[in-house]
């Protein structure tokens, strides 16, 4: 593969703190190697900042292989950028060319308040999950664990659901910022194991709940989130959370 | 002061289940009197936070990470092993002791690695339990796999994604645990200095990392699960918060450190393309069951792999070891590539490179599915196309991670692979109880140095961790907190916490007001290339020596040049950052002094002066046999302990892999 350099243009989102307004800045990055990762190319403009005493843009990031879910940036109007299944850190700059200018926002969401620039606060992710994503199991109770054959399609669907990162990208990408494909793919990954069975009609309305009182939007059916996910979470989950909620809200809870 | 590592006695099956059934407990209505700080959410925090919890104790969990989930635990790829024999093919309980030990190159406690090979069972049922979605066969039953230096199949596993199912899943317990009120959750907080009064830890200071603003917490016991240091080195598998900000500050507060230098460099990462580079991604050592590792037999040769033929490539793992060909273990794979590329035979524009080549591996599945399929007169195109499915049934995910990071198809081209550090052994010294020398001050996971020895055995760690969390420390912390059922809640005006505190304001306030010229990310940078250079692979007497020299005068300059923006009282990445290259800085000394210390070679402990007529590194019982426990005395100044390594089962003897 043939690298090379490129000078580049940055709007990036500068916001001071959750109180202040915020605006875009202009920075402009040179000789960035086609070989750098979209972080990386961060870390350069950063040095540049710090070299000239400025403050560095701040935005979450940590493992930097594409599985921590901290990495969020919103990229010329695409959660986590232009590649298909790609969290922002495994973006790569060769799928930019020298002389592009390029857009970068924070994730927009009112339950997702920006801390500073570039980092929100995705806090009502994990509450949400406290509300009910879970198998109500205390440690040292569990019976041996071949005692509980499952088939191996359910285990599969299973694990594709639990795949999720937790990123925010579904909120971030859909018009109505709704939470309903997070949500659907922890319920999913559950309900579809015996484990989470005796729980999956509370756990439903409980996690349901929770979203709602987070101020997450509604679904429409639009389909951006599963687009702009990383970890390729379906759509079929949604349908499976529908099915989960409105079979527990005709039974009860129980 | 004598290290007592307080191992139960009797027969070592014996110990552990006559510890449990003889340690003191804690009865209900005392447990919810009782504080208990866990700082770090990965598998070990995270399990222990939950399972202290669930036993009625009131816990407060900190991570760094804006949530518990983000722990790095988290990019685990390959496994977690367990001695379960579901395959009927011989393991027990005594073989993964056994492989343990021995992988470790005899530096490990058999006490602690045979309680971890007992409780690994359990882990396995605890997790399924909790809904973790590990790989199944058509029959419904969980589906295991081989990892290096085995010869059994016992890993357990969900993809390349191992790590993250069993994160979720003990976050996901650990979220039920602060849905009832029985942990208190700081996330975005990181733990700058411990506590401790009257010889006891009883707190931390935290700063939280949005405001800025410095917290005193207090806990009848503190547990530090932090996770490992191998960021010391810049460039790791790490992410790139991981530090050892808290087990530095633990150290300095009187914790001995354990065998600092034991640090795991593992073979298949991608390499190094360029100065920007911020980390390093590993490639899971399951590539190396069919990827076939090589450089050409030319020096300096600049020709692309395929146009180097088969007679012009040297296979040098199946040449120097052909009994374990290229499944030998992780330091004797990553010694041998660094051993070609330093002599000229390295690939790729840095030549820092070997290939990782799956074209014999694809024909081979290709030849097998043409056959099932009855085409015998299958084309070349035909059994590559078969082949390729095969293997991307396989490792599909990280063949595709490779391509976004490279921009190669690992298909069609050989991969670029080079080392890169990967885990810490060492860590902070503790008895079986996992209590640091500080009474009521506990090391938990990689924070701790206990299990692995000089090297740890692929799909060990997540064993460790979850062991740690889910079935030790529920046992051995209330076996210490049953003394301590009438000290109340102690208040955080306590002059102890007052010092703590100030301690860490004045350090914030000297950082900040250096106002230097280099940048914290640089120094970052500059310590990394001396550890590398001088304390990675190959060590030896006057590069350490060097080192230390390097890194006192590097000391110097950090704390005169710095530059650190923003303010104190706001969302300060590079202040966060300065802190914990700070102690970075520290702690490299201590590694180059240990790394001197230990003249003999063992484990991913490379001495060049103690090496076999062939290169292979040579261990020397009868003067290294111990653990090496430093005490933090003053700057620079460190006091070495022995605690003597006894044998009573395992007779250590010479690895070959010949």
């Amino acid at each position: 593969m043939q690298h090379y350099n490129m000078n580049l243009t940055l709007k990036v989102w500068r916001q001071k703190n959750s109180k202040k307004t915020g605006n875009f800045e202009t920075f402009y990055v040179k000789n960035i190697s086609s070989e750098m990762s979209f972080l990386e190319m961060f870390d350069v403009l950063n040095e540049q900042l710090v070299s000239e005493g400025k403050e560095p843009i701040a935005f979450d990031h940590d493992c930097r292989e594409g599985i921590c879910g901290a990495c969020s940036m919103y990229i010329n109007g695409r959660a986590h950028g232009p590649w298909h299944q790609t969290t922002t850190c495994q973006l790569h700059m060769r799928e930019y060319k020298d002389g592009d200018t390029i857009v970068v926002e924070p994730w927009r969401s009112h339950s997702f308040p920006v801390i500073k620039d570039l980092v929100v606060d995705r806090s009502a992710f994990d509450r949400i999950i406290a509300a009910g994503g879970y198998v109500s199991v205390n440690t040292g109770n569990a019976v041996d664990a071949n005692c509980l054959p499952i088939e191996k399609e359910k285990a599969d669907e299973s694990f594709a659901a639990a795949s999720c990162i937790g990123c925010g990208a579904c909120v971030a990408a859909c018009p109505n910022a709704s939470a309903m494909l997070f949500v659907s793919a922890k319920v999913s990954h559950l309900a579809l194991l015996p484990q989470g069975a005796p729980e999956r009609r509370k756990r439903a309305l409980d996690m349901v709940h929770q979203m709602d009182e987070e101020g997450f939007g509604s679904c429409t059916n639009i389909g951006a989130c599963e687009a702009e996910c990383p970890k390729g979470i379906s759509l079929e989950n949604i349908a499976r959370l529908n099915r989960e909620y409105i079979g527990s809200m005709l039974l009860g809870n129980s | 002061m004598a290290l007592n590592s307080k191992i139960p006695a009797g027969q070592l099956a014996e110990k552990w289940t006559t510890y449990k059934s003889t340690c003191k407990l804690v009865n209900p209505a005392n447990k919810r009197q009782i504080e208990i700080i866990v700082v770090g959410t990965g598998l070990a925090g995270a399990s222990a936070a939950a399972s202290l919890g669930e036993l009625g104790y009131k816990v407060k969990a900190f991570c760094y990470q804006d949530s518990p989930r983000r722990a790095h635990s988290i990019a685990a790829q390959g496994g977690i092993n367990a001695a379960k024999n579901y395959q009927n093919d011989g393991d027990s309980v005594y073989r993964l002791f056994y492989d343990t030990i021995k992988g470790g190159d005899y530096r490990a406690r058999e006490g602690n690695v045979h309680r971890l090979a007992e409780v690994s069972a359990n882990i396995i049922d605890q997790c399924v339990a909790q809904g973790v979605p590990f790989a199944r066969e058509y029959g419904g039953l969980l589906s295991n796999r081989s990892f290096g230096g085995t010869q059994v199949q016992r890993t357990f596993y969900a993809a390349g994604q191992t790590g993250q199912q069993l994160l979720i899943g003990a976050y996901q317990a650990l979220e039920r645990q602060i849905s009832l009120g029985n942990v208190t959750m700081y996330a975005r907080h990181e733990m700058v200095e411990l506590v401790t009064i009257e010889g006891k830890a009883r707190g931390i200071i935290v700063r939280d990392l949005v405001s800025g603003e410095l917290e005193r917490h207090f806990g009848h016991a503190v547990l530090l699960c932090t996770g490992g240091y191998g960021n010391v080195f810049y460039l790791s598998t790490n992410a790139m918060g991981c530090n050892t900000t808290a087990i530095w500050k633990a150290h300095k507060k009187g914790a001995f450190f354990g065998n600092p230098c034991f640090t795991q460099i593992h073979p298949t990462c991608i390499p190094v393309s360029g100065d920007h580079q911020s980390k390093l991604t590993l490639m899971s050592e399951s590539l190396r069951n069919d990827g076939r590792i090589w450089v050409p037999k030319k020096q300096n040769d600049t020709r692309i792999a395929s146009e180097i033929s088969e007679e012009e490539r040297d296979y040098y793992l199946e040449r120097r070891y052909p009994a374990f060909g290229n499944l030998v273990p992780r330091d004797v794979a990553s010694r041998a590539a660094k051993e070609r590329c330093d002599a000229g035979y390295g690939v790729g524009t840095s030549k820092q490179a070997v290939y990782l080549d799956f074209a014999s591996a694809i024909e081979r599945y290709g030849k097998i599915e043409a056959h099932k399929l009855g085409k015998s007169g299958a084309s070349k195109e035909e059994i590559y196309a078969l082949g390729k499915d095969v293997v991307k049934e396989k490792y599909g995910n990280l063949f595709e991670m490779y391509e976004k990071i490279t921009g190669e198809n690992p298909y069609l081209v050989p991969m670029r692979i080079y080392p890169a550090v990967h885990y810490t052994m060492g860590g902070l010294w503790v008895d079986y109880e996992l209590m640091t020398t500080i009474p009521n001050l506990y090391a938990l996971g990689e924070a701790n140095f206990s299990d692995h020895g000089a090297n740890r055995l692929g799909a060990s760690a997540l064993m460790q961790g979850l062991a740690d969390g889910y079935f030790v420390i529920p046992y051995t912390l209330g076996n210490n907190m049953a003394d301590d059922i009438r000290t109340k809640a102690i208040p955080t005006s306590h002059p102890a916490f007052e010092k703590a505190e100030n301690d860490v304001k004045e350090r914030i306030e000297r950082l900040m007001n250096i106002k230097g010229k280099e940048s914290v990310e640089s120094f970052h940078k500059r310590l990394g290339k001396i550890m590398w250079d001088k304390c990675g692979m190959g060590r030896n007497e006057k590069g350490l020596q060097e080192a230390l020299e390097e890194i006192k005068a590097l000391r110097n300059e950090f704390w005169t040049n710095v530059r650190i923006p923003g303010e104190i009282n706001e969302f300060n990445t590079e202040l966060d950052k300065a802190g914990r290259v700070a102690d970075f800085i520290e702690l490299g000394e201590l590694m180059c002094m240990d790394a001197l210390n230990r003249k003999e070679s063992c484990g991913g402990h490379f001495r060049e002066e103690s090496q076999t007529e062939e290169g292979e590194a040579l261990r020397d019982d009868d003067n290294f046999m111990y653990v090496a426990a430093w005490e933090y005395k003053d700057e620079s100044t460190f006091q070495l302990h022995r605690e003597d390594l006894v044998y009573d089962v395992v007779h250590p003897s010479a690895r070959s892999y010949k």
